[in-house]
């Protein structure tokens, strides 16, 4: 189906995720100003809101299955009709899902009646969706700011809790801090080339042109990165992140290390892939950002003892290995990537579902030790955390295994081999806290009779673990039909036909010079 | 015409945000300094539009709703966090471990 944006009727149809999803946004407002005041609210919001994410599903896959693209033509395209936009929006809507699913015991136990929770999950995957399919750096920034404030209000929803205040209040200021830079740096790419469009910059720049904008197309593209590392939690730029991680509600922070950082991810690798790549200098820049998040978050997650924390740095040692996938550049490393990004979504919801089963009134304290002895009491839940442990860790089975295979695959195809050393070496410090987990929880004694008698998982929790478990073990055996997904998917993301790509194989060497 | 010197304002106004944001450690000011950088970027758009069209204009009016969404949302923010704990200065906003 080739739909003609120039037409309003076709616009509506490209558009028609998004606007079932403010549509039902708007119906949710509604339904939260009369019903806020029981449990009963609470729940009936949480359904209404499964029902909007899983009709906007289906909105994405009408449009998927009849292979909906743009019309080349003169009018400039705002939002991109790919399969690349498609994938990733089946990942935030699937992420959003496992969220809510997971909130509804969350908030009944901690006793937060706060309907506005869903609606601010719904605006947030808005953006997110915005983030993932925007063709034009204006609207990513849009989608970029829907989505961090609504997240800034769900990282601070508990009013009674003083560390959710201070990690709403850190991720507030660092947040707009980033947006800051990104929006400058919008705008000196904007006077570099004359326009937003992704596609358009890309042109612009294999052409030569830009009036002798070179310094300032630098400096914008150096601001943009500064932004995106901000947001995606790069090593230097990473500081904020433990903290919020750790004192925003878990599936609050489950939603952060999953579907935000995801979001934040696709528009960086659209960005990097449609309209520089031309631009050589930001590999060399991405290989450091790899090479120091994969290094030192593994390090320090070493170090850690609670496993709020632990799984907080994880998550940052994980943005290098997705890094290495962005350093890849969209031809080999594409399919990786978004591979990577489902599987690392799946177990990181699957952990933190299982954290707050564990924790009560703050799971800010369970420590590493406090599981010694779940596999005896809660059979299930210690399997199940277990493969979680083992498919961060990337152990063969499991979908953590798989992904990050094709990473190495893309990284040495592309001439990556240094960063493909680095993420092996660092994946084997990563046993060094990972595997101490399932030791804890299958060859220590319980400490105390009863030790793990609160630990309760709701039906609905445990649903969300059993999704995440099933499809990180059925990824890890059949990836195949994920994987020609997200080939399909990685196809979507290309400059516009007559620009050269940079050679990797000179990046590699520049690399290896500037060390 | 000025396009040299509205830029070179604008690169001075967004280096004093981040110096600002970097050095102060009061909350209200950070915030001010975040708010001095957008702004920053609206005068950069402001004065490129002269030249590359009227794009540069709409683009400020987004940024400007986006900046009020964020004040709206972060002097909330500012003020859960002074009934927590009496004080906006960061150096006694401790708690989480970074």
């Amino acid at each position: 189906m080739i739909l003609d944006l120039s037409s309003s009727r076709d616009l509506l149809l490209a558009l028609l995720p998004e606007l079932v999803l403010t549509g039902w946004s708007l119906v949710l407002l509604l339904v939260v100003a009369w019903r806020h005041r029981t449990v009963g609210d609470l729940r009936l919001t949480g359904w209404v809101t499964l029902a909007a994410l899983g009709s906007t599903a289906a909105a994405v896959w009408w449009l998927w299955w009849h292979t909906a693209r743009a019309a080349p033509g003169p009018v400039p395209v705002m939002v991109a009709v790919d399969d690349f936009r498609f994938v990733t929006d089946w990942l935030f809507l699937g992420a959003a899902a496992l969220t809510v699913l997971l909130s509804f015991d969350y908030l009944e136990r901690e006793e937060l009646l706060v309907p506005e929770y869903h609606v601010l999950i719904v605006f947030a995957t808005l953006g997110m969706m915005l983030m993932g399919g925007g063709e034009d750096l204006m609207v990513i920034f849009l989608g970029l700011e829907l989505l961090s404030v609504a997240v800034y209000v769900l990282a601070g929803i508990n009013r009674e809790s003083a560390s959710g205040a201070e990690a709403a209040f850190k991720y507030f200021l660092l947040g707009a801090f980033a947006s800051g830079f990104l929006l400058y740096g919008i705008a000196l790419v904007y006077g570099a080339t004359g326009t937003t469009g992704l596609r358009a910059i890309g042109a612009q720049i294999g052409a030569g042109g830009g009036g002798g904008g070179g310094t300032m197309l630098a400096i914008g593209l150096a601001l943009l990165l500064i932004g995106f590392g901000f947001k995606i939690a790069a090593v230097p730029f990473h500081t904020w992140a433990p903290d919020v991680y750790d004192g925003s509600p878990t599936p609050v922070t489950a939603y952060m290390a999953s579907g935000v950082k995801a979001a934040a991810f696709a528009a960086l690798f659209r960005v990097l892939g449609e309209a520089f790549p031309a631009v050589a200098a930001w590999h060399q820049i991405v290989w450091w950002l790899a090479v120091a998040t994969m290094v030192v978050g593994n390090l320090i997650a070493l170090a850690q003892r609670t496993v709020k924390r632990m799984l907080a740095y994880s998550s940052v040692a994980h943005a290098g290995y997705l890094l290495v996938a962005v350093a890849a550049g969209p031809e080999p490393g594409s399919a990786a990537f978004l591979f990577y990004l489902v599987a690392y979504t799946l177990m990181t919801l699957g952990a933190f579902a299982l954290l707050a089963a564990k924790g009560r009134h703050g799971e800010r304290d369970v420590l590493i030790d406090d599981l010694a002895g779940l596999a005896t009491r809660h059979p299930w839940l210690a399997f199940a955390l277990a493969v979680c442990m083992l498919s961060l860790l990337g152990f063969p089975g499991t979908a953590g295994f798989i992904g990050k295979w094709y990473i190495l695959a893309a990284a040495t195809s592309a001439g990556q081999g240094v960063l493909a050393t680095v993420l092996v070496l660092t994946s084997v410090i990563s046993a060094g806290y990972y595997l101490p987990v399932i030791m804890a929880m299958y060859m220590k004694p319980e400490p105390f009779a009863e030790a793990h008698v609160g630990m309760r998982l709701g039906r609905l929790g445990y649903a969300v673990v059993m999704v995440s478990v099933a499809g990180l073990l059925f990824f890890g055996v059949r990836p195949n039909r994920l994987l020609d997904l997200a080939h399909t998917g990685g196809v979507g993301v290309q400059p516009a036909p007559g620009v050269p790509p940079a050679a990797p194989a000179v990046t590699a060497a520049h690399a290896r010079t500037a060390r | 015409m000025l396009l040299g010197p509205s830029l070179g304002v604008s690169a001075v106004l967004f280096a004093l945000g981040v110096a600002g944001v970097l050095l102060r450690r009061n909350a209200i000011v950070i915030f001010m300094c975040v708010e001095l950088m957008l702004n920053a970027a609206n005068l950069a758009f402001v004065a490129l539009a002269q030249s590359l069209g009227v794009a540069g204009q709409i683009f400020v009016f987004f940024v400007m709703a986006v900046a009020a969404a964020e004040a709206a949302v972060g002097l909330a923010i500012i003020l859960a966090i002074y009934r927590h704990k009496q004080t906006v200065d960061l150096q006694n906003i401790n708690l989480l471990k970074g």
